[in-house]
């Protein structure tokens, strides 16, 4: 008995002992259930080919992601080496500990010269212009547009645009004209609609939706380093710019009152919307024949103008962060020290992942690989994101719950809407002491 | 006292043989019980009161101050919290009157001899099983303006019942009638085959009504189990998440327990999720102990 016993613990012991050393070699990123994760796992099934450390990408779907994420992370656990987190993540992660400073990895890489300034700025950076880094510009990502060429292009729709607003049909260069050409294809009656936008209220989708619209009517959601709201959440340019996102919801197909990135593709894959909101992430879908049956005659711009001419786009996107808590913290910076190399970055973009190193963004090569490479280009200079403070949540769900009944239901105005929010935002940073 | 309830081992048994008494085999069952129930419920439970008093974050490493009643205060204070209570009470009522009506009618239609009654029952039972996320899942399909078959069967057009605010709450409130009802039906089942027959022989010799048999004899009968399943239904719907979660995001069915998991697992304000968590469990305990009462009324009768 009493060697049987032996033998059993002694066997226990050699399996976590191989367990311990083989779990050297390898690496873990959390990151969210989507393309882009797959193309990384491509990539990084390359760096293990050429160092023998197995990478795996673990996912979660998106509506999980945040939640997964912290869980993990307050929990101080080790299950994840590395996440590629959502931007506005990084205040709440590096205050408490969970993100690894990177400020002198960083500076020794000279990344803030060699990535796009905006990534640097939103994925990376926090506090705001505190040089202080916690993660590597990974995917860029802002808000762009698909539209259907085909009916845009037909030269009767053509000739009836212009008989009835004065001027060619063509992709909009205001927020004006996109609402005229909305109300131009909104069809009930043969089940065609103008507009396809951002809705879902359980994240950052509605919000993010929004945002294009305030930011390029030359709106800001309050100031980032005196955390003053009153008189810039609810400025007159916001509240023009949240009327106008009311507008065009009067232009999307029936039921679209939860929709995010998977419904505004779909409004162009079945023929639903002239138009369409969405990230640049997801449109490598709908140059795919296999999956988007009008990929011949689907085109893309960039967000358009408002009417002071200003144009900006949310920012989407996440940087890649070393967590605190890894046990394999040391591989985990050799994997990102080759992840930053110029031709990583470069792969990491034919693979369809949407790199930030900025030398990789100008170069011909890139802009020229697909119909909206050159959108994404010009776009990913002139992003702005959402607040990035460890209370980023509560700030989240207070402007869905404010703008949602007025964006889809028309309860109230956007003035009461915008106003209580800048209430609800102040006595937030007041709880938080931000403020002072 | 509790030994005296217990009918004592028997002797020849292999577990008197090895020596155990009646008291050790007793414990042997419930001590584990008991320290599980403490160590993941009671201690939480308590754990998280005092939490409630603080402005705990679990996402941060922050130490938690004491705030006193402020939680409790700010909650209370918050219209959108009381909006989510009015919606969780209308939703509750709604769900729990639908369940009761329809599950009651189908036990009563039930209640008689018929071809392949158990087979019927069993196909009746099927929503029951299945799970919360799969039945939302598959309803969102269903209740789809575009494609779903309901507004298809009804000839409804593109209806919308998911995204007009209006009647979003409606339509969570008929899946969980449909998920449910046949648990009501279940327990009435059982009720009404326990009315004794020579009552309805003597109330027809009377020559009573349908109605007069119904409201003096079936329902008086079987309203103590009917309760049971009010109680269970009423505490169920009050607690509901999955269904609302998944069906829909409009504000109109953001019942308390969404609001509660938005607040503990999104923006992580643990001391106030679980200020909010202690109004809920003493709200839930106060309408359950109103309809045990209740029901202790109507067994007395």
């Amino acid at each position: 008995m009493r060697k049987t016993m032996t033998g059993l613990l002694a066997g226990i012991g050699l399996m976590w002992a191989c367990g311990s050393s083989a779990q050297a070699q390898e690496l873990t990123i959390f990151w969210a259930e989507w393309d882009p994760a797959n193309y990384l796992q491509e990539l990084a099934n390359e760096y293990e080919a050429q160092t023998g450390v197995k990478v795996t990408v673990e996912t979660t779907p998106w509506a999980d992601f945040q939640t997964k994420a912290f869980t993990e992370f307050n929990a101080k656990g080790s299950a994840y080496d590395m996440v590629v987190g959502d931007s506005q993540w990084i205040g709440a992660a590096s205050e408490a500990g969970h993100y690894v400073d990177l400020t002198d990895f960083f500076n020794k890489h000279k990344l803030n010269e060699v990535m796009a300034p905006a990534t640097v700025k939103y994925y990376a950076e926090y506090p705001s212009n505190s040089k202080k880094y916690w993660s590597i510009p990974a995917e860029g990502d802002a808000v762009g547009w698909s539209y259907r060429k085909d009916w845009f292009e037909d030269p009767k729709e053509m000739e009836a645009f212009k008989a009835k607003y004065g001027y060619d049909l063509a992709p909009p260069k205001t927020w004006a004209e996109m609402r005229d050409i909305a109300e131009f294809f909104h069809r009930p009656g043969e089940k065609r609609y103008g507009i396809a936008i951002y809705t879902d209220n359980s994240y950052d989708g509605l919000v993010m939706g929004v945002e294009n619209a305030m930011f390029s009517y030359g709106g800001e959601l309050g100031d980032y380093q005196s955390y003053k709201v009153d008189g810039i959440i609810n400025s007159e340019k916001n509240v023009k710019a949240l009327e106008m996102y009311r507008e065009l919801y009067g232009f999307t197909p029936p039921g679209w009152a939860k929709t995010f990135f998977v419904e505004n593709n779909q409004a162009i894959t079945e023929n639903l919307a002239a138009m369409s909101m969405n990230y640049f992430a997801f449109f490598p879908a709908l140059v795919n024949e296999a999956s988007n049956p009008n990929a011949k005659v689907t085109g893309f711009f960039a967000n358009p103008a408002g009417p002071g001419g200003e144009q900006f786009a949310a920012l989407g996107g996440q940087g890649i962060s070393v967590i605190s808590y890894s046990d394999n913290q040391e591989e985990a910076m050799k994997f990102l020290e080759w992840f930053i190399k110029d031709e990583t970055q470069k792969r990491w973009a034919e693979l369809g992942g949407y790199t930030a190193s900025a030398k990789v963004l100008e170069s011909p090569e890139f802009q020229n690989a697909t119909p909206y490479n050159k959108a994404f280009y010009e776009t990913m200079f002139k992003v702005k994101d959402f607040w990035a403070t460890p209370e980023y949540a509560e700030l989240l769900i207070q402007m869905n719950q404010r703008i949602y009944p007025f964006v889809t239901a028309g309860q109230g105005t956007a003035k009461e809407a915008l106003d209580s929010l800048a209430a609800d935002w102040k006595a937030t940073f007041d709880k938080y002491g931000r403020n002072k | 006292m509790a030994t005296a309830v217990m009918t004592s081992l028997d002797t020849k048994s292999r577990s008197a043989s090895r020596g155990m008494s009646d008291i050790r085999i007793r414990n042997l069952f419930i001590i584990p019980t008991i320290l599980f129930l403490i160590v993941f419920n009671i201690f939480p439970l308590i754990y998280s009161l005092g939490y409630s008093f603080t402005d705990f974050r679990a996402s941060s490493n922050a130490p938690a101050n004491f705030v006193g009643l402020q939680n409790y205060r700010a909650l209370l204070n918050d219209p959108f919290i009381w909006l989510n209570f009015a919606i969780t009470a209308k939703y509750v009522i709604i769900s729990v009157t639908g369940q009761v009506i329809v599950g009651f009618g189908t036990a009563m239609l039930l209640n008689r001899d018929i071809p392949l009654k158990g087979l019927l029952t069993t196909l009746l039972l099927l929503p029951m099983m299945l799970s919360m996320a799969v039945v939302g899942l598959f309803w969102k399909l269903l209740y789809d303006p575009s494609f779903g078959i309901i507004n298809y069967t009804f000839g409804l057009g593109s209806f919308e019942w998911l995204s007009n605010p209006d009647m979003a709450l409606y339509a969570v409130a008929i899946t969980d009638i449909w998920m449910w009802s046949p648990f009501v039906m279940l327990l009435s089942l059982a009720g009404l085959s326990a009315v004794p027959k020579h009552l309805y022989e003597a109330a027809a010799i009377d020559r009573a009504g349908p109605f007069y048999t119904f409201f003096r004899i079936t329902l008086p009968l079987v309203a103590p189990i009917l309760m049971i399943a009010i109680i269970f239904r009423t505490m169920e719907a009050f607690k509901t998440f999955d269904l609302a979660y998944i069906l829909t995001s409009q504000p109109t069915t953001e019942v308390i327990s969404i609001r509660l998991y938005k607040m503990a697992f999104q923006e992580w304000q643990t001391g106030r999720s679980c200020a909010l968590a202690y109004i809920v469990l003493i709200m839930v305990l106060a309408i359950t102990n109103i309809y045990v009462k209740y029901l202790n009324k109507v067994k007395e009768r």
